[in-house]
């Protein structure tokens, strides 16, 4: 893991973004997912700004992935996702990639046959002619270069993705997202089943790349999410039930009562209302 | 250096193949051996589309048959045409028996050479084509895309069996002449031959561009994962339908040569057993390899020939075990036995010297690491 240059050296993602006027957006407006009845995600409402580093979370079964699922066109959903003026709704699930969405899933999924490298220059390559895939690769691109210096990959390059470790695995799948060029990166659990240390990287990672990007985190790990997240929107039976920053949600009684049941029944559990350390 | 070292030895490896198959084998063989061997290569054709589509892109094309008989079908009805036109005839001599005076009208075009040559190139290939987009778009894949091949298939045996303007379960047979040349010739026959031969080598060189190029690593890519390709902003089925036409191409390739070389292409030539049969040999060798598909179905066909020559019964069930033994205990085939006997010896030797990892162009595409 290095530092990361160019133009986010110095910013850091913030609450409500770090850009201003005129900055990217993502914007989700009555977003309903139905599956025959059960309303897995009803009426939710997000704004998203680029440099803003969301976290999602909420209990299970709280529709957290099946929000991310919605947007990025896995599963029919009703409302609006608007990015930066272009409705994503309704479009292919290649076609809202392609405009800029990218997403990892709570397993893994590179492509293990193939090494690091190949693995970034097909997710960097979703708009290459014809002519230019019927040939071989030739060197590697700047943006997969600088891609694999910033998840840290550049000594593993060659090696196939079968080979990675976990967290490795999920840092090339982030590193995907970098030269896919998205700007809007959902992550589905990125640092279940790391070690402490590599949460630690993962976390500084997104605050990294978070700087320029807009990022929503669905995660189940609390201290995670209160070591890096600005801002937080948290979910409960398909509803939005609190949006803030983290001291803000931590402070919510609604929160606390989905989380420990009711509000007296004490900071065990979850530690939600522990103080931030 | 590896990459130049690759590139030399791709190259050897071509010029090796061709001295065999131009060189060694005519002189070796005898015409009779010879021809046979020609019909091998017209399966190990197909064999290289199958090990593209199937190997490396996921695609189990059980239904291979039904552009192998394209092929197979429009070439015999050129060479019928030519030779009817030679005896001064206006139909086929099957056709007179079955006392039809008129060509039917979709035989008329096929009069024309160039006509054929071209529809045996294009016809497969858009059928193909448009077969995939409607399966792969839907998203109709493994078992159910298998079945669906594989049904075509029967479907189209079926037809021709049904058709006497194409000589029923017949077929078409005793061709006199291609393009000119009398088949009774045994130059002639030994030059057929060797079309077979430089057609292998360039569909191989066509297959091993595809492999190495970007294209190649996103076929593996959809083969293994795709979804993820899809979140990546690609449509896994246009990929997948490039594979599945140029094997369809080859299918149809081999067939318009299998049809002059053996002598006949008929119904029994396109259904579900030789559709089965060309995947025997491709999973035999080897499926992802580049050069396993077309050892396998040479080999395969060699040995069913050999063994059903000393003991005609007894090679089905030969070929049966073998198969379930491979897919049983060597999922790779036998270039990936290979690939694994070599990797054992190297661990055994201690420090891996730097050599051989690139090793010759028949392994060194296993795992798609190349």
């Amino acid at each position: 893991m290095t530092e990361v240059k160019a133009s986010a050296a110095g910013k850091e993602p913030i609450e409500g973004g770090n850009v201003g006027m005129g900055t990217h957006y993502l914007e989700v407006r009555g977003l309903t997912v139905d599956f025959d009845g059960f309303k897995a995600v009803s009426n939710v409402d997000l704004t998203l700004f680029q440099g803003d580093l969301r976290f999602l979370i909420g209990p299970n079964g709280a529709g957290k992935t099946t929000v991310i699922d919605a947007i990025t066109g896995l599963v029919a959903a009703s409302g609006s996702v608007n990015k930066s003026g272009v409705e994503l709704l309704g479009k292919k699930v290649h076609q809202i990639a392609r405009s800029g969405v990218g997403r990892t899933f709570q397993t893994a999924s590179v492509f293990e046959q193939l090494t690091v490298l190949q693995n970034l220059d097909i997710a960097a390559g979703a708009g290459r002619s014809a002519w230019t895939l019927l040939r071989r690769r030739n060197g590697v691109l700047p943006a997969i270069e600088q891609a694999m210096h910033t998840i840290g990959l550049t000594h593993l390059a060659d090696k196939p993705a079968g080979v990675l470790a976990h967290g490795q695995k999920q840092w090339l799948e982030i590193g995907m997202l970098l030269v896919q060029n998205a700007d809007v990166l959902l992550l589905d659990e990125p640092v279940a089943g790391m070690s402490t240390e590599e949460r630690e990287e993962t976390g500084n990672l997104l605050r990294r790349i978070g700087a320029e990007r807009t990022v929503v985190v669905v995660e189940h790990d609390m201290d995670f999410m209160r070591a890096f997240a600005t801002s937080v929107t948290v979910l409960a039976r398909g509803q939005v039930i609190a949006e803030g920053s983290v001291a803000e949600v931590q402070a919510n009684p609604k929160v606390q009562e989905v989380y420990l049941g009711t509000a007296a029944a004490g900071a065990d559990g979850i530690e939600l209302v522990e103080e931030n350390s | 250096m590896r990459a130049v070292l690759g590139r030399w030895q791709t190259w050897a490896g071509f010029g090796i193949a061709a001295v065999v198959l131009f060189g060694v084998a005519p002189v070796v063989l005898s015409d009779f051996r010879l021809s046979l061997l020609g019909k091998f290569l017209c399966f190990a054709i197909v064999a290289v589309g199958i090990g593209l589509a199937w190997g490396r892109g996921g695609m189990l094309v059980l239904g291979q048959g039904v552009f192998f008989g394209l092929g197979g079908y429009m070439m015999g009805m050129h060479l019928k045409i030519a030779d009817a036109q030679i005896r001064g005839d206006d139909v086929p001599d099957f056709m007179q028996i079955a006392g039809v005076r008129e060509l039917p009208g979709y035989w008329e075009p096929f009069a024309s050479p160039a006509f054929t040559l071209l529809a045996i190139v294009l016809l497969p290939t858009a059928i193909a084509a448009a077969l995939g987009f409607g399966v792969f778009k839907r998203r109709v894949k493994g078992a159910y895309f298998a079945i669906l091949s594989q049904a075509l298939a029967a479907a189209l045996a079926i037809l021709l069996v049904g058709q006497t303007s194409t000589g029923g379960s017949n077929g078409l047979n005793r061709f006199r002449t291609f393009f000119g040349f009398t088949l009774n010739d045994p130059a002639n026959r030994r030059m057929l031959y060797f079309i077979a031969a430089g057609v292998l080598l360039l569909v191989v060189a066509v297959v091993r561009q595809l492999m190495q190029s970007r294209y190649g690593e996103l076929l593996v890519a959809v083969r293994d994962g795709e979804e993820r390709v899809r979140f990546l902003g690609y449509d896994p089925a246009n990929i997948k339908v490039v594979a599945y036409t140029v094997a369809a191409l080859f299918a149809s390739i081999a067939g318009a040569l299998f049809a002059p070389i053996v002598g006949f292409i008929a119904p029994s030539q396109v259904g579900i057993l030789p559709s089965i049969a060309f995947l025997i040999g491709v999973a035999i060798g080897g499926r992802t390899t580049l050069l396993g598909p077309v050892l396998g179905a040479i080999g395969v066909a060699w040995a069913q020939t050999l063994f059903s020559e000393r003991f005609p019964s007894e090679w089905t069930y030969a070929q049966g075990l073998l198969f379930i033994v491979v897919v049983g205990f060597f999922p790779a085939g036998l270039a990936g036995l290979g690939v694994f006997l070599k990797r054992r010896r190297k661990a055994k030797t201690e420090p891996p010297p730097e050599q051989a990892t690139d090793s010759d162009p028949d392994t060194e595409k296993v795992g798609a690491s190349s």
